[in-house]
């Protein structure tokens, strides 16, 4: 029996088992010197496990008595976070180990987040919930820190922490309460002894508290202090890692919760959701209109794609959690074809991230220029790039469900947004040449990545090269 | 009043008064060791409820471990705690107003506490009066939890290597003690002896 | 459940008589000593100078890796109690998952060791 339970999990095994292994075979041969190498075999292995995902048996498995759940949507979701960070791996050490922070621990310890989030997604138990967060949250605050030189990085890291610990307090307080009432920790156990009609308060205020602690770690607004902060001081690497992977983790973790849990009583969570969302979008929008720095600026683009994430969550509906998980999946997607642009900025070989900075580059280097207005354009859904038909799916989700008032708030703060995605665009073709103009950054790996990125904001819009279907299967999956 | 209660006011009086002048004391030494008293009569209600393990737990790992770490960080760390202070006094409101909404959702949530009529079937005994707690825990925790145990593990793994990722530095121009090369040390290499004739240097 | 607190009595007795014990010596100090002070007796020369400096002062973050180090295994103890308490009935798996535990953290033992984070220069 427990033979069949470690089958199941294999994947994270043998990630765990990788990362121990890589760390004791590199501190006991050559350290710091290995580690472009470590990086790329990591990013590699994590290809290898997504593949051993996508070629598994499409079927329904649970292990450990219900604490971890295998199905459609969690192999969905662990492909998209596996292959986001091989990329974002790859991407980053360049970057780092020119500025000469890249370690060898850098690749395991986001090999050891990355087991915490494929336990996250595939928690079937407030117990495995908790515990794969924290052990992808704690690998997440020390990468934050992990330029330790930088005043910023640490505080970046300590800030993170901090929140984060307050985050997971809430959490567990709302999941003491939850079991309080429903005897039991098992999302199936609480679905069936949740009655439909009356939840008691009790319940509720658990399940108010349970929103708030996972609010935090997707930052929706008002939980949401910490993210410009930790993703202006955090280096440009590891911001890219924090917009991105953990980001689809905890958006899945949400779902999973919220409709293998509390499935029963969609209408007691529906309004605290769409709230968080409505506030997202308008305070993403806004906040980001006076911001001069890139990271910070895309701290606050984050913040506003979670609100129209969290649209389909609200919707309650099938679709709904089709239309979150392709959403996710694009955002993704233009996200790390931004921040490969931002790591590869620099002036006089020192990096830079003000927006300014990036007057005039239509004149120096074109071929950017353009992926990154596809990128913005993208960014901002403006049709017809692949980020529209994200935005779009969520919005006809909360349409059919009956949630005009949402889907009209959504529309209005994403004209709103569109205005400092122009304004850079502006900035690239109108601005005036500044005085010292970006490098030619001379990345291929980067170079590479971008040009994919926006390719695939162009050409994606065939049937979503195939997600569409496979977020139909995982959204099938979870509600049946 | 039987013993058993008396011992419940005493321990709950003294945690809420632990916790209390640990925010409230001037000295930050001070504040440690009344948040080690607040640990330690937590301690005392655990006993009384029968999670004798959580009780010890409380003792060794909060009052053994982490309290001393922090006795130990504010004995010695280069910090103006009295500026901190007196920020205090500024976000006294807005703290307390927290304070008052928290209290009042537990009064709220607690009042009209209901468990679903399905949580008294799943809910075990919650003392097994022929086993030993410790002794259950452990029939549990190892088995029936295996996975949560060892993500446990690897949760401490990485809080070591973050620990040692973000604090340790070696000096360069340190000389070390090399044991092996000691050890392999040749004293036949180590001394040489030269033939210094008289009047006249090496 | 009452024979287990009932266990616990010689505990709550004895706690009893430590704070009255303290108590006792506190007021005891504070009633029978004889105490006059003079400005010359209570002036810092009796002992030593003024202090010149606070005592709190930057210092080699090192401590602090020692003593988290520390706890991280002393958590990894905590671990170990009821284990080793229901060692005689434990399953294979609980056995054995111990072993893993352990196997994970020594891992995480030899790297410390290795890199050096327990040598002190």
């Amino acid at each position: 029996m427990i033979y069949d339970d470690l089958n199941i999990i294999f994947p994270e095994i043998f990630l765990s088992v990788y990362a121990m292994v890589a760390l004791l075979g590199v501190v006991y041969t050559s350290k710091d010197e290995l580690a472009k190498r470590v990086t790329w075999v990591t990013a590699f292995i994590f290809i290898l496990v997504a593949f051993l995902i996508i070629f598994s048996e499409e079927k329904t498995e649970i292990a450990f008595g219900g604490m971890f759940i295998n199905d459609a949507f969690s192999r969905f979701s662990k492909i998209i976070i596996l292959l986001s960070a091989a990329v974002v791996l790859v991407m980053g050490q360049e970057y780092m180990s020119r500025r000469g922070f890249l370690r060898f621990e850098y690749p395991l310890i986001v090999t050891l987040s990355v087991v915490g989030m494929m336990v996250m997604v595939s928690a079937g138990d407030l117990m495995s919930l908790y515990m794969g967060l924290e052990l992808q949250s704690l690998a997440l605050y020390v990468i934050a820190a992990f330029k330790k030189d930088s005043v910023k990085s640490t505080e970046a890291g300590l800030k993170y922490f901090v929140l984060g610990a307050l985050s997971s307090g809430l959490l567990l307080y709302g999941s003491a309460l939850v079991y309080g009432y429903s005897g039991t920790t098992l999302f199936s156990g609480i679905l069936s002894n949740v009655s439909t009609d009356a939840p008691s308060l009790g319940l509720l205020f658990g399940l108010a508290l349970v929103i708030a602690g996972l609010a935090f770690k997707v930052s929706a607004v008002p939980f949401h202090m910490w993210t410009p902060d930790v993703y202006e001081g955090a280096p440009t690497p590891v911001t890219a890692f924090f917009a991105t992977v953990p980001k689809m983790a905890a958006i899945c973790l949400f779902i999973r919760v919220m409709y293998d849990a509390f499935g029963n009583i969609i209408n007691d969570w529906q309004q605290i959701i769409a709230l968080l969302s409505i506030l997202s979008m308008f305070l993403g929008a806004f906040a980001a209109i006076g911001q001069t720095d890139l990271k910070r600026l895309l701290a606050y683009s984050s913040i506003a794609h979670m609100g129209y994430a969290l649209i389909g969550l609200a919707a309650g509906t099938e679709f709904g959690v089709q239309s979150v998980l392709e959403y996710m999946t694009i955002y993704i997607t233009m996200n790390i074809g931004v921040f490969a642009i931002v790591m590869s900025m620099q002036q006089d070989g020192q990096s830079v991230t003000e927006i300014a900075s990036l007057k005039m580059i239509s004149e120096t280097d074109p071929g950017k220029a353009i992926a990154l207005v596809i990128l913005l354009f993208s960014l901002a859904g403006i049709p017809p790039m692949l980020g529209f038909f994200a935005k779009f799916e969520v919005l006809r989700a909360a349409i059919n469900a009956e949630l005009v008032y949402l889907a009209v708030l959504g529309v209005l703060a994403s004209v709103i947004g569109a205005f400092y995605y122009l304004r850079i665009v502006y900035f690239i073709y109108f601005g005036e040449m500044p005085e010292t103009p970006l490098d030619d950054a001379k990345s291929p790996i980067l170079r590479t990545i971008w040009t994919a990125s926006a390719a695939i904001m162009i050409f994606g819009i065939v049937s979503l090269l195939g997600v569409e279907q496979m977020a139909k299967a995982a959204a099938f999956s979870l509600l049946n | 009043m039987g013993a058993a209660v008396f011992a419940f006011y005493l321990f709950a009086l003294s945690t809420i008064t632990g916790g209390l002048f640990t925010v409230l004391s001037r000295n930050p030494v001070h504040s440690v060791l009344w948040l080690i008293l607040s640990f330690l009569s937590s301690a005392g209600l655990f006993i009384l409820l029968g999670a004798e393990f959580v009780a010890m737990l409380m003792i060794i790992v909060y009052v053994g471990a982490v309290a001393v770490l922090f006795l130990f960080v504010v004995m010695m760390l280069d910090v103006d705690f009295a500026s901190l202070k007196a920020e205090m006094a500024k976000y006294l409101p807005l703290g307390l107003l927290i304070v008052i909404v928290l209290l009042m959702e537990l009064a709220m949530g607690l009042a009209v506490w209901v468990p679903s009529d399905g949580a008294k079937m799943v809910l075990g005994a919650p003392i097994p009066s022929d086993t030993h707690n410790t002794a259950a825990l452990g029939l549990l925790i190892y088995d029936q939890y295996f996975l949560l145990f060892q993500l446990a593990g690897l949760i401490l793994l990485v809080a070591m290597i973050g620990a040692i990722v973000l604090t340790l530095r070696h000096r360069k121009d340190v000389k070390r003690q090399d044991i092996l090369t000691q050890i392999y040390r040749d004293p036949d290499e180590a001394i040489s002896l030269k033939d210094v004739k008289p009047g006249q240097g090496l | 459940m009452d024979d287990l607190l009932l266990e616990y009595l010689p505990i709550l007795v004895f706690l009893g008589i430590a704070l009255g014990l303290g108590i006792i010596l506190l007021l005891a100090a504070a009633v029978i000593a004889i105490r006059n002070p003079d400005p010359e007796k209570v002036s810092a020369y009796e002992c030593g100078f003024n202090a010149f400096d606070d005592a709190r002062m930057k210092f080699d973050v090192r401590f602090y890796l020692v003593s988290i180090l520390f706890i991280i295994f002393d958590l990894e103890i905590a671990f170990l109690f009821p284990w080793a308490v229901a060692f005689q009935d434990i399953s294979m798996i609980g056995f054995w998952s111990m072993i893993v535990f352990l196997g994970v953290l020594t891992v995480g033992f030899a790297y410390e060791w290795k890199k050096g984070a327990l040598e002190w220069e």
